[in-house]
């Protein structure tokens, strides 16, 4: 999941002219922006225009049907041009709905910034007032204001902008609240600049576009909020006509002569929805996490697309317990492609527990979540190699059996329990759903068989805790329901990622220890997916380290540990301070790995290595064995007698 | 849960106070006097101040809110000089009609967009999701009283299948059926642009909840696509829609305002327009009471419901 | 070692409660002890260590030192004057001598500003250094932390999370302090630029003679860079000592559990799995020692009153709060 979000962040550069252009990409927004144009430009030209005086009344020409001589779109009650009156309307509607929104856009970002950052009293004074405003029905408070102040059309501004302050102010609080609690606020402050100056150079500049996109997407209520008002015969006030009043004038003779009242509706129909389409262009261009595709929806299962020239299934060695044979996995963001995993071979025997190491970006959580198919799609697709567990095809499998193996035959732990446990549900009832999702099993049997599956994984109490909600528990005990759900169907595999590093030392161990004991009692195997030597060796017979998707050494941990072959293992090991051995000099391993979506031709690793010749650049490099179980990817692998340098 | 009840009321109260205190002053702020409106402009001085003295206005206005207050307790309102009756009784008989339209529009558009909302997000960039996003955003674009005055053309003037205004036939009716048949077009109609923003709320935080770590682990489980979407996803958006429902309540209260004076429906919206351009300010002032209140006790429902759904919001 | 000199920092039963106070019924509210009663010296040119878990306070400890929050009780004095003073007279005065590196290179530098504007702020507002000036500070700068000039135009997001700490750096450089508090500098790095980071803060304390505060949980990390190391749990100070002495001869039992934790290659694990008593409930904090429900070597004593931190025998810097800072009872020893 990390890996993906990364790629993601990472690939979301861009700037202004790319706005408009997606803005234009995106046709229903292109659409609204024609007939949006074209009406701004019509309204503002009415004066230049060859229109009729809208306030003409002509008694013997009353109520023209369209398409009548002189008058296009006919005449109204008093004989009244409606083609005239429509433009100089909507001038007056824009107008008032524009000059509303700016309104209550300044002042409701104004009182959002000042809340949110001055926090505490301020805050809470603020927003009591504005939810004092909003414990007014909407439209009845403008009804409440427009009768005080009388009603006229500049009345029915103040009021549709009075009713619209809170929801900016709500909105740019919220975001202003979460903006002054990052470090950066801080890191400004002992930069020595002012409050008021933080405010509007460092947190302004990131809520704009929000106050942008909110305008954007109310501009249209209040065009309606306003032409309700003048409906109702409280906003513009006769002879001055909005498309509101219109409508509301026509409504008297809507059986006679419908076009009257039709008109003005579509008008403003068109008026608003040229508007949202435009508004919700721009909030797709400007929002981060839709441009993204952060708000896209991953499908059940991950997509498989083989483009594999050889048979799927002829790679895998078969025999063991679980097979992985040159799996890709790839993601699409956009142009371009980011091979998270590039051609990756693993087997897994039965009772065994082997540890995939690397860095972030590595590929090795997307490895481990491809087995399932629980990578993310989109924008992941595995795009080639084989999995089999106990020789059945995991890719050409139907989404069904996949899902009956899920929490059965393959089980899962993963790295956060608070994020993933549900929040909503008691511990008891995710673990007896874990159950019945697999067992021809009754709820209070469930309910039982749970409470069991707490007792094996050392909890205390397990009958209360079934009842307890998982923010009421903490970390450790997150990870030790995490693990009994795992191990509520007796899986053969157990894939396990990152399940200790969100957790404390202290409680690492613990859980560690928990289960390294539970697999050899239960003699389960573990995939166990880490970036911390020091895990591996507390639990892995066979470690694979992994570098830019791509598998670059493996055999067994403690002939890993003592002598590395490949020189990037080599070097993760010496760059991490090891406790005990403080005097031991930091080798620091130069540069960054290459990103996935631009790999090098030959060994991704060479651009960092300090042994790297030519030819290793030239042409990839092939994982080749160095003995029993013992693999590396390196034309030139470190030899085996030099041992872990200990101490200086 | 029930110590948290309890706080939700109380914190309620200082609400509700608020509320009275900003209706009383938005109508003491109003130019001119009350007793001008009631007796005409050709009242002598004399009267008006006599009047006023009698309504108790020559008081300080702290003085004035209280005994207003007082009277609020006891159920006083005063009373409509143009109806000539007292403000409570006009605004509760009102107030009943509106409920009925607004309650029914209400759960007409929860559940219309929730639907709509699950179904498109479930369907993302399908064609189910293409055409719902389309039907919401021409619904949120269209005003709803133009809209009442298209579906009367169409289906009381032209088909003739629903009547065009009212509650109860004038002649026979008064039974269930008849207030049915009444309510069909306006209920409709005030639900549309409600049903719209909840579907669009629905559609994006099923889409944020979908992407969780733990919508993953209910798949990691084995269950099946239907549980995870309607039991663990659906569950979790939902409490981030009740507010928006919540807030939806008081776009259906206040849009009766429009679809009352369109269908000629007698409820409080009807009843506050024609009270406004009568400046009959003490049914102004108990109308926007009522409505208000009644607003505050459903949000508190809703803050009630969700804190029942989610855990995590008892504390 | 063990003749001091005369401490930069001095912390004195430093306090920090976080809620409190009563609602509008008079009813009072919750109130959380984040640090408590912290009393410790530091000196120039050294590197203190402040280990902990979670919860321990050590970060609130770490916002305390640099002003950006103030105690609830206690006095932290710099060089004979009151910190607290100097932060709400001069906020500028204090951050020209203590300076801050974030846990998070990439919240910690703002998404919308180019990185020489993030730089340029310090030598603005702290030193107020003209522009001329300021250009050549800025090459400077980015030498200091091995980063190429002409990434000064480029925005945040276009780094990696070493460079993006590496510039955090470079902007606590900027101000020319005499102190840098690092709060976990180097946990949200990934191990190969971990390394990296640590190694340039090691070379740019010699070459600026800096004082730091360095805050982590890593244990291996800490032992690596400290002079001298604070434990802390649950608010207080467990332990404090010369780094060598804490992690060969621990005398706490909590540094023992966490040095047994710490996973080691090559090391089996030698924790119990069953689920150990969790931290004491930080609203309804107990009397006694903290530690005691995880403590095997506990007893009544403890339970009774606050262990007081004592020197270990024969030594002036050792220090320990436990009561039985030397039976190890009934486990195997770490």
């Amino acid at each position: 999941m990390s890996a993906v979000a990364q790629t993601v962040s990472r690939s979301k550069a861009g700037g202004r002219p790319q706005g408009l252009r997606l803005l234009l990409n995106n046709r229903l927004a292109a659409a609204g922006l024609v007939v949006l144009a074209l009406m701004i430009a019509a309204a503002l030209a009415a004066p230049l225009l060859p229109l009729a005086d809208p306030n003409a009344t002509a008694p013997a020409d009353r109520l023209l049907r369209p398409l009548s001589e002189g008058h296009l779109l006919g005449t109204d009650a008093l004989g009244r041009d409606i083609l005239s009156r429509l433009v100089w309307g909507a001038r007056v509607s824009l107008a008032v709905g524009i000059s509303a929104t700016v309104i209550a856009a300044f002042v409701g970002s104004l009182i959002g910034l000042v809340a949110g950052y001055a926090g505490g009293r301020t805050d809470n004074l603020l927003m009591r007032g504005i939810d004092m405003v909003m414990a007014f029905p909407y439209i009845l408070l403008a009804l409440a204001i427009v009768a005080v102040l009388g009603p006229g059309l500049l009345n029915a501004l103040y009021a549709i902008a009075v009713i619209n302050v809170p929801f900016f102010a709500r909105n740019i609080r919220g975001i202003t609240l979460g903006l002054s609690r990052r470090e950066f606020v801080d890191a400004a402050r002992l930069s020595g600049k002012s409050h008021l100056k933080i405010l509007t150079t460092e947190i302004l500049p990131n809520v704009l576009p929000v106050i942008v996109i909110t305008m954007s997407t109310t501009i249209g209520w209040m065009i309606l909020e306003t032409a309700g008002l003048s409906f109702l015969g409280l906003g513009a006030q006769p002879p001055q006509a909005d498309l509101g009043s219109m409508l509301g004038e026509g409504r008297k003779i809507l059986f006679n002569a419908p076009h009257v009242s039709i008109i003005p509706g579509v008008a403003i129909f068109l008026l608003v929805m040229s508007i949202n389409l435009v508004g919700d262009g721009i909030r797709d261009v400007l929002d981060p996490r839709l441009r993204s595709g952060a708000l896209t929806r991953p499908v059940a299962r991950t997509a498989i697309e083989l483009d594999d020239e050889e048979g799927p299934s002829s790679r895998t060695s078969g025999g063991n317990l679980l097979d992985v044979a040159g799996l890709r996995t790839e993601f699409r963001i956009g142009p371009t492609v980011h091979e998270a995993v590039g051609g990756v071979d693993l087997h897994l025997a039965g009772a065994e527990c082997l540890g995939i190491v690397g860095e972030s970006g590595s590929g090795k959580s997307v490895t481990a979540m491809s087995i399932m198919g629980l990578v993310p799609t989109p924008p992941g697709r595995i795009t080639g190699g084989a999995i089999t567990l106990k020789d059945e095809d995991l890719l050409a499998a139907s989404d069904e059996r996949i899902r009956q193996l899920r929490g059965g035959a393959v089980s899962h732990v993963f790295q956060d329990p608070l994020a993933t446990l549900h929040p909503l549900f008691t511990v008891g009832d995710q673990i007896a759903e874990a159950i019945t999702a697999h067992q021809p099993a009754s709820r209070s049997q469930a309910w039982k068989k749970a409470e069991e599956l707490l007792r094996l994984v050392r909890i205390s109490n397990p009958a209360q805790r079934l009842d307890a909600y998982p923010h009421e528990l903490s970390g450790g005990m997150r990870q030790r329901v995490s693990i009994a759900m795992a191990l509520a169907n007796d899986a053969d595999v157990l894939i396990a990622d990152e399940p200790t590093t969100a957790l404390d030392v202290t409680v690492q161990a613990q859980v560690l220890a928990l289960m390294n004991k539970l697999r050899r009692e239960k003699n389960a195997s573990i995939l166990f997916i880490t970036h911390d030597f020091g895990v591996v060796s507390a639990i892995c017979d066979r470690v694979a380290v992994m570098y830019a998707g791509k598998i670059v050494e493996t055999g067994r941990t403690s002939e890993i540990l003592a002598a590395p072959a490949h020189p990037y293992t080599r070097k993760l090991i010496d760059c991490v301070p090891v406790l005990g051995e403080p005097e031991r000099r930091l080798d620091a391993i130069e540069g960054l790995p290459p990103p996935v979506s631009d790999l090098p031709q030959g060994c991704a690793f060479a651009p960092r290595c300090p042994i790297a010749q030519p030819e290793c650049r030239a042409q990839a490099v092939e994982l080749a064995p160095l003995g029993k179980e013992r693999a590396a990817r390196c034309l030139y692998p470190l030899t085996h007698t030099t041992g872990v340098s200990a101490d200086g | 849960m029930a110590a948290y009840t309890l706080r939700r009321l109380l914190a309620a109260i200082p609400v509700l106070f608020g509320l009275t205190l900003l209706v009383f002053l938005m109508m003491a702020l109003i130019p001119g006097d009350p007793a001008t409106a009631i007796l005409g402009s050709y009242a002598t001085p004399d009267n008006v101040a006599r009047l006023n003295a009698a309504l108790g206005l020559d008081k300080p206005l702290p003085q004035q809110y209280l005994i207003w207050l007082g009277n609020l307790f006891q159920g006083d309102l005063g009373r409509s000089y143009a109806l000539n009756r007292p403000v409570l009784d006009e605004v509760l008989e009102r107030f009943s009609a509106t409920l009925i339209l607004a309650g029914t529009s209400l759960v007409i558009c929860s559940v219309l967009g929730l639907l709509a909302g699950i179904v498109s997000a479930v369907r993302q960039f399908g064609w189910t999701d293409r055409i719902v996003t389309f039907i919401v955003l021409v619904g949120i674009s269209t005003p709803s009283f133009f809209l009442g005055l298209l579906l009367i053309l169409l289906f009381a003037v032209k088909l003739r299948l629903f009547p065009a205004s009212g509650m109860y036939a004038v002649y026979g009716g008064g039974d269930l059926a008849d207030l049915l048949h009444h309510l069909v077009l306006p209920a409709l109609t005030l639900s549309v642009v409600a049903a719209g923003v909840v579907a669009r709320l629905t559609r994006t935080s099923m889409l944020e909840v979908l992407r969780q770590d733990y919508i993953r682990t209910a798949r990691a489980k084995g269950l099946t696509e239907l549980r995870v979407i309607y039991r663990h996803a659906f569950k979790s958006a939902l409490v981030a829609v009740i507010p928006v429902i919540g807030i939806q309540a008081g776009f259906v209260l206040g849009g009766a305002v429009y679809i009352e004076t369109v269908f000629q429906w007698p409820g409080i919206g009807a009843m506050l327009v024609n009270a406004i351009s009568t400046r009959d300010i003490l049914l102004v002032q108990g109308g926007v009471l009522v409505v208000a209140a009644s607003y505050v006790l459903f949000n508190l429902a809703a803050d009630l419901f969700q804190s029942i759904l989610d855990p995590r919001l008892r504390r | 070692m063990d003749e001091r000199a005369a401490p930069i920092l001095e912390l004195t039963k430093v306090e920090r409660i976080f809620g409190g106070g009563r609602t509008l019924f008079a009813r009072e509210k919750p109130a959380v002890h984040a640090v408590q009663s912290v009393s410790l010296d530091i000196e120039a040119g050294e590197t203190l260590g402040i280990v902990g878990e979670s919860g321990c306070g050590k970060s609130t400890l770490a916002r305390l030192i640099v002003g950006l929050d103030n105690p609830s009780g206690g006095t932290i004095r710099f060089k004979d004057a009151d910190l607290a003073e100097i932060a709400r007279r001069d906020p500028a005065a204090l951050a020209r001598r203590i300076q801050y590196v974030f846990q998070d290179p990439v919240s910690s530098l703002n998404p919308r500003k180019t990185i020489r504007s993030i730089l340029e702020a310090p030598l603005i507002h702290l030193l107020g250094m003209k522009r001329a000036k300021r250009q050549e500070r800025l090459v400077q700068l980015m030498d200091a932390v091995r980063l190429r000039p002409d990434f000064l135009d480029r925005y945040p997001h276009e780094f990696s999370g070493g460079q993006a700490q590496r510039i955090g750096i470079a902007r606590a450089l900027a101000a020319e302090p005499e102190i840098i508090v690092l709060d976990e500098p180097v946990s949200a790095l990934d191990v190969s630029v971990q390394a990296q980071v640590l190694n340039l803060l090691a070379e740019l304390k010699a070459r600026f003679r800096l004082t730091y505060v360095f805050i982590s949980h890593d244990l291996s990390v800490v032992e690596t860079i400290s002079d001298r190391v604070a434990v802390m749990y649950f608010g207080r100070l467990a332990e404090i000592g010369p780094a060598r002495s804490i992690f060969r001869n621990p005398r706490h039992h909590y540094t023992r559990l966490l040095l047994r934790s710490v996973p080691v290659p090559g090391r089996e694990v030698s924790i119990p799995e069953t689920e150990s008593a969790e931290m004491p409930d930080p609203y309804d904090p107990p009397k006694g020692c903290a530690f005691y429900p995880r403590c095997p070597a506990g007893d009544a004593l403890c339970v009774s009153r606050q262990p007081p931190l004592e020197p270990a025998p024969g030594s002036t810097s050792h220090l320990a709060a436990c009561f039985h800072p030397g039976s190890v009872t009934g486990e195997a020893a770490g």
